[in-house]
């Protein structure tokens, strides 16, 4: 086993002292970047790319993957103690993370949200040593019929369900999906809902915006209205002990979801087109549709919290094979990750695995360490977030409004998303009064801009034969399962009532 | 703590090793990160080179403060557009462009952009376009692909940028000039488009040698046909549609420009900046290696320059019917 050396060696490489410390550097700050509201690992390793410049290119890449490593982590903190998402990728972590917060549990979340994130990483580093070149050719496969397959399938999810009131959910995804057509049209460059002809909504409204509006400021005021203020916030006093409970307690209860997330979310990273959001997003919606009990999801169930925990970090792993493979980078930071490389005399594309096998295996060798040091890093710091909590919640709600409006402004540094950001809050809070679940509009935002040009694509190819979804190889069994899934509701209420007469 | 303090130290030494340059440059410098707007997606050729350029500008240390690559690829460029000059701060914002700079002002009237008010900052060099196939269709010359796809009577797949942009202009010109008739596929950047090209999801692209070299030398790709107006040469053997007999060459500009109302320091501090990296080894071994060609010009050439290809472009899209 060539691979296993090259590994091992790549291991090595990130244990010497100096990759050491900045392994721990960077894992540190990424936490504390990705807990922050609004900024996520791209603007870690954005504002600390000039510091790799001083040490060793090897030194620099672990310190680069060991900051995005940090900030995946890092995201779940801020979704989970203060129901702001720190970060896109962690947007699905406030779902059930906050509940379980308001319930007392936010150290059993943020212990979840940890072991589910190391998991995950662990479970994608495994499927990236072993499966790497032949995953490339894959994602090679996905064409625009399998992407827009697989985006019918994530919507689908989140309508099969049971439980939830369908025709509420219809009415929140194509509310997302208005609001993700917002802006400039990439087929014909048009411009499309230029409301109110501000030019405000030519960019179209930021994913992270509408998060950020729905969960920080309308939840929140939801919170108030519901509790008068007598939110009970506080938590047990931490022990060790307590978290070893805690940490027994999410093996059994979150294994399902963990399990979910980490293969899900590392496919879904694999695909150029996707990237760790949708990742985390379309794993919530699968832990949901197979477990027990789907009721229980938004109310704190810990499968809820571990997936798209799991996923995200998954995720991230995942879309360094597009980068490294192809030369497309499949999130953000990536692309960084990918202008750090060109410096260095790499060249992506199908040869690197090949020609720069040494980098590839000590790059990767290095995620597995930055994993293992950001997850103790991680347990340590939960007592710190959580004593945070301990805040009167009179004191605690400002600060959110506060965080969030500095985050909604960091993500962009653009006036227009502040006031979009109050008023999606505001429109959040009277949904939610009246029963509309907001999680499938912050799905389709996200999901809306991939699903909508890779349908037009596809659709363009096949000049005008919808048949080009069931005929290909992939996209066929794929969207005829996204279809079963859509009208298994419906099977279920005619099944009922024949047993009814 | 450690971070703290290793980062005063940074700081410091940057300081103490910069001090002495900054007595003669120029006063003005950047005093927050830079927004650096690139007017295309991910993984493209534009976006290749806005990193490359970042990188080249943090390990020489040539900026005091960060330049911070921002992807606005949505409408043709047009989100980026309207994002630069409406810039809050114009004397931190900069544009990394391609030939949607000039294309996409004209195809959309209502944005209201004058690019002649965007300050001229750097010319880096201009980027070829070459026809590409997948080695497994087999094609290996032009009249090959000429046979093809007029065999396939309409169903040949291409890909390339958005409509209007420069891979449809291309794409449009080879199809009048052979009396083609192709099934055009819009993606939002080149990098998607190489991607499909190589899993085979289109048949054909123009994507420019940065975008498809990789893919060139894992041996998936087979150029056919060069747009440039002499053969490249790292691709000897590729004919130019010139020698084919088609008066024709397109190149996409690679250059850097600043938001309108740049204070004339702080458009001087980036010409200086610009300058530097365009004649540091790291830039000019970048374009031999991606095969594009150099294009120097100074702030006024580059307003003359933009006046032309605006004509140029203006009978280009009309002869695509824009």
């Amino acid at each position: 086993m060539e691979v296993l050396t090259l590994l091992g060696d790549g291991m090595l490489l990130a244990l010497q002292p100096l990759n050491l410390v900045m392994i721990l550097i960077g894992v540190t700050v990424g936490l504390f970047i990705g807990a922050m509201p609004g900024l996520g690992s791209v603007n870690g390793v954005a504002i600390l790319l000039p510091v790799t410049f001083l040490v060793p290119p090897a030194s620099a890449i672990i310190f680069l993957a060991a900051i995005y490593y940090g900030a995946m982590y890092g995201g779940a903190i801020s979704s989970v103690t203060l129901g702001i998402p720190g970060a896109s990728t962690a947007v699905a972590t406030t779902f059930d993370g906050r509940p379980l917060a308001r319930q007392g549990r936010a150290s059993f979340a943020l212990v979840t949200a940890a072991l589910a994130s190391f998991v995950g990483g662990t479970v994608a580093n495994i499927l990236f040593t072993l499966f790497a070149p032949a995953l490339a050719s894959v994602a090679l496969s996905f064409g625009p019929p399998e992407v827009f397959a697989l985006m019918l399938l994530a919507f689908a999810t989140f309508i099969g369900l049971g439980g939830d009131d369908i025709p509420k959910t219809i009415f929140s995804i194509c509310l997302g999906l208005v609001l993700g057509a917002v802006g400039f049209d990439q087929i014909s460059g048009a411009p499309r809902l230029v409301l109110f002809d501000n030019t405000g909504f030519l960019q179209g409204i930021g994913f992270l915006v509408l998060a950020i509006g729905v969960y920080g400021i309308g939840e929140m005021l939801w919170t108030i209205e519901q509790t008068r203020g007598e939110v009970t916030t506080t938590t047990p006093r931490m022990t060790v002990k307590g978290m070893a409970s805690e940490t027994k307690e999410a093996a059994s209860r979150a294994w399902k979801g963990t399990t979910i997330g980490s293969f899900l979310g590392f496919f879904v990273g694999v695909l150029p087109a996707a990237g760790a959001t949708p990742g985390s997003l379309m794993s919530y919606g699968v832990a949901k549709m197979v477990s027990r009990k789907p009721e229980d999801f938004g109310k704190g169930n810990p499968d809820g919290v571990a997936a798209p925990e799991a996923a995200n970090n998954s995720a991230s792993t995942g879309s360094m094979l597009p980068m490294l493979t192809l030369g497309i980078p499949g999130s953000p930071t990536t692309a960084i990750l990918l202008g750090g490389m060109v410096i260095w005399g790499l060249v992506p594309g199908p040869r690197l695995f090949v020609d720069e096998t040494e980098f590839v295996w000590g790059l990767i060798g290095s995620f597995y360490i930055s994993n293992l040091v950001a997850v103790l890093i991680n347990l340590a710091f939960i007592p710190l977030f959580v004593s945070m909590l301990r805040m009167p919640f009179t004191i605690l709600a400002p600060m959110i409004f506060v965080l969030s409006i500095a985050g909604g402004y960091a993500a962009t540094r653009d006036m227009f998303d502040v006031w979009l950001m109050v008023i999606f809050g505001l429109g959040a809070f009277f949904l939610r009064k009246f029963d509309y679940p907001l999680a499938p509009a912050v799905l389709a935002i996200v999901l809306g801009p991939i699903a909508e040009p890779t349908l037009r694509q596809s659709l363009l190819l096949s000049s005008g034969d919808p048949s080009i979804f069931f005929t290909r190889p992939v996209a066929g069994p794929i969207t005829i399962v996204a279809l079963v899934l859509i009208f298994l509701p419906v099977l279920r209420l005619l099944r009922r009532g024949r047993w009814g007469s | 703590m450690i971070t703290k303090r290793g980062l005063f130290i940074l700081a410091g030494t940057i300081l103490i090793v910069t001090a002495p340059m900054l007595a003669v440059a120029q006063e003005w410098q950047p005093r927050k990160p830079i927004d650096f707007v690139i007017m295309a997606g991910p993984g493209g050729g534009a976006d290749q080179i806005a990193r490359f350029i970042q990188s080249v500008a943090e390990q020489k240390d040539l900026t005091n403060r960060p330049l911070v690559p921002n992807n606005q690829g949505g409408g043709s460029g047009a989100e980026a557009l309207i994002h630069v000059s409406g810039a809050s701060d114009p004397d931190h914002t900069i544009l990394v462009t391609l030939n949607s700079f000039f294309t996409t002002p004209l195809r959309q009237e209502n944005l209201g952009i004058d690019i002649q008010t965007f300050t001229p900052i750097a010319m880096m060099g201009v980027d070829p376009f070459v026809l590409w196939v997948h080695k497994d269709s087999g094609i290996t010359t032009i009249d090959e692909f000429v046979e093809q796809v007029r065999s396939m009577d309409g169903e040949f797949v291409m890909g390339g940028t958005g409509a209007g942009q420069e891979d449809s202009i291309v794409i449009a010109y080879l199809s009048g000039a052979y009396d083609l008739d192709i099934k055009y596929i819009p993606y939002e950047g080149g990098g998607a488009v190489a991607k499909d090209l190589a899993g085979k999801q289109i048949m054909a692209s123009v994507n420019n040698p940065a975008e498809a070299k990789g893919f060139y030398e894992a041996g998936d790709f087979v150029p056919l046909l060069a747009f440039s107006d002499e053969r490249m040469p790292a691709y000897p053997d590729v004919p130019t549609i010139k020698e084919l007999g088609h008066d024709f060459s397109y190149y996409n500009q690679r250059a850097v420009v600043g938001a309108p109302g740049m204070s004339e320091e702080a458009a001087a501090y980036y010409q200086d900046l610009f300058a530097q990296i365009y004649e540091s080894d790291e830039w000019q071994g970048y374009l031999e290696s991606e095969s594009l060609s150099p294009l120097w010009m100074d702030a006024g050439e580059q307003r003359d320059y933009w006046a032309l290809q605006v004509e140029n472009h203006k009978e280009l899209l009309a002869a695509l019917g824009e």
